[in-house]
């Protein structure tokens, strides 16, 4: 295997009483897309923040590119572009004076600067915009320039963190364009590939990273690719569609080979007992039917990543 | 048919030269669960702040309970319940200490019905924990209690699930589920394609506008003209090339770790097939799909 470009050992961080990640380790390769995915407080920018240098873990280890964080900073860093969660553009500059000024403040100079400005606006699809202001920017085109910023230094690892919250899909969807060019055929001058960290809240998004880690409480709860995530449910995800959802749920739930039922939309997704869903396919119509519902349709689907995720973290209650 | 719970006409809300809620009228029906879809910017809180009289529409008006929401916002604030994005709650109070202060707050200091609204949201055996060592997703209950504390008719939810994990967020419908089942109508607004499925009914929002608002099926069915199908192909982003170039292709996107094409004619597969061929793309998997909201509202907003 080739060098990983960021590489964490047993990293911890602590604020206070609260331990906001707690002995995680993790590897990118070139050529990946890396997912950290969990909800608010699961510990997914604390961990992006020490990967950049911005926070210091109580104790671990980071090496980026192979240059250890804590001794080698300057050329660690120098290969590490980062988009935060609120990043900040200045609205009265135009798009070009907005990269420069992020150009200059990262060190480089204006010969340098200028051509692999121009070079990151056309990958991020700017390039007519240069002399806009940033503040007439819509979202997505913001959301862009503060992509095209973290690049243009050319890093070999992008960390980005939640930088698709809450923004319209059609945007969702340009940026993850960009993220899968990005690693799959990267811009001139990265020739020996690029890694992205990502976080998000999506499930959608989870699936489509290389490899992704499930974060709760500051820890990893499972780590591997989707496939991988997702074989762990194989054949034990059925969907089962019918009326009134109040009875074949309470049917499910009485099922002793259910171990799970949530309704989603208009039909039912349950989770049973491994090597249990021939016999529950073939035994609760008949109990739904016997309590008044109807049955259109109950069997197997494969398993989604947010069903993984519920069957890994044990419930609070 | 039973009077309209909301009835909203033309309602609009301007700051400055920007259009936040541009002319949106629609009703909703007691118990229902109705969604409202758009993204961070879209006017769904400002709606949502015209609803509770806390902002004055621009033109418009608003009936909600049949009081006017801005000239009768007292009424209409003593007979809602909202649990808004970022909710506040006091870090350093127990839980049933929050609960206890907001239920003052609504003028409800029985303190029986003030355990029964935990019990409600299964919060009883936290009592007594401070509420600022809650996880994400019991915080979330703690707000959701709050706002109900009153017993409201009708509830309005702001981005409630934004943040928790997906446990806490399938363990959060099942409460809203339960409640509409008990005759509340909730107003929801969501970020998640996905948390619009649950709903009976779903508006799609974009910068102001109220696209649409139907059943999810219908909308689907009304918005979606063509066929549906997934794409399991490498290398993926020059399958997402072929496509897009290929022709009777309405749309293609990421879903996940594939692809999903929306076709305007049926039987595509073959034409399909061919495209990703000829772009020299290995074929994994081809098959039909479903249309999705995000579908919808990627159609809608093209348009």
């Amino acid at each position: 295997m080739t060098q990983p470009l960021a590489k964490a050992l047993h990293l911890r961080k602590t604020f206070g009483q609260t331990l906001a990640v707690d002995d995680l380790s993790l590897e990118v390769a070139a050529g990946e897309i890396y997912g950290l995915v969990g909800a608010d407080g699961a510990g997914k920018t604390t961990t992006i923040r020490l990967l950049v240098g911005a926070l210091r873990p109580d104790s671990g280890q980071i090496e980026i590119c192979g240059y250890d964080l804590k001794r080698q900073v300057e050329q660690a860093r120098a290969h590490i572009g980062y988009l935060s969660q609120r990043f900040s553009l200045y609205e009265d500059l135009t798009v070009l004076e907005n990269i420069r000024f992020f150009a200059e403040v990262r060190g480089l100079s204006a010969e340098e600067w200028r051509p692999r400005s121009l070079e990151i606006l056309e990958f991020v699809g700017l390039e007519q915009f240069t002399e806009r202001r940033a503040g007439q920017l819509s979202g997505g085109m913001k959301q862009k320039l503060g992509l095209a910023i973290a690049l243009v230094t050319r890093p070999r690892l992008l960390l980005l963190d939640e930088p698709t919250t809450g923004v319209d899909p059609a945007t969702r969807q340009d940026f993850w364009q960009l993220i899968i060019r990005l690693v799959s055929d990267p811009p001139k001058g990265a020739g020996e590939g690029v890694a992205v960290i990502i976080s998000t809240p999506y499930m959608d998004e989870a699936a489509r990273c290389h490899r992704l880690g499930f974060m709760r409480s500051g820890r990893f709860l499972m780590e591997g690719t989707p496939g991988e995530l997702r074989s762990a449910l194989k054949e034990r995800i059925l969907e089962l569609r019918g009326e009134p959802l109040t009875i074949l749920r309470q049917a499910a739930e009485e099922d002793v080979d259910v171990e799970e039922a949530h309704a989603f939309g208009d039909r039912l997704h349950l989770r049973v007992r491994p090597g249990a869903a021939p016999a529950v396919i073939a035994r609760l119509p008949d109990h739904i039917r016997a309590r008044g519902g109807r049955v259109d349709d109950l069997r197997l689907i494969p398993p989604g990543l947010e069903d993984v995720f519920i069957a890994l973290s044990k419930s609070e209650d | 048919m039973p009077e309209p719970v909301v009835v909203v006409e033309n309602l609009t809300r301007k700051f400055g030269d920007f259009v936040a809620v541009d002319h949106i009228s629609f009703t909703v029906q007691p118990g229902e669960i109705v969604g409202y879809l758009g993204p961070n910017g879209s006017g769904k809180t400002t709606t949502i702040r015209m609803l509770l009289g806390l902002l004055k529409p621009t033109a418009g008006h608003a009936l909600v309970l049949g009081f006017d929401s801005f000239r009768q916002s007292e009424q209409v604030r003593a007979r809602c319940g909202y649990m808004s994005q970022k909710f506040a709650l006091y870090d350093d109070l127990t839980v049933i200490e929050n609960l206890t202060f907001y239920g003052g707050v609504y003028g409800v200091t029985d303190k029986t019905l003030i355990a029964e609204t935990l019990a409600r949201v299964g919060l009883s055996r936290h009592e007594r924990e401070m509420t600022r060592s809650l996880s994400a997703g019991w915080r979330q209950r703690l707000a959701l209690s709050i706002a109900l504390v009153h017993r409201p008719k009708l509830l309005f939810l702001d981005e409630p699930t934004s943040g928790v994990d997906p446990t806490a967020r399938r363990k959060f419908w099942d409460l809203i589920y339960g409640l509409a089942a008990e005759g509340v109508t909730v107003l929801v607004t969501t970020h998640y394609m996905d948390e619009a499925e649950y709903c009976e009914r779903v508006g799609i929002m974009r910068d102001g506008k109220l696209l649409a608002l139907d059943q999810p099926a219908r909308l689907k069915q009304e918005t979606i003209s063509g066929e549906v199908w997934e794409v399991h192909a490498q290398p993926l982003e020059r399958a997402l090339q072929a496509l897009e170039r290929a022709e009777g292709v309405a749309h293609v996107g990421l879903a996940g770790d594939h692809l999903r094409v929306v076709v305007q004619h049926p039987q595509a597969e073959a034409a399909l097939r061919w495209a990703l061929q000829a772009a020299g793309v290995t074929v994994a998997l081809l098959t039909p799909g479903e249309a999705t909201l995000e579908d919808v509202f990627l159609a809608l907003a093209r348009n």
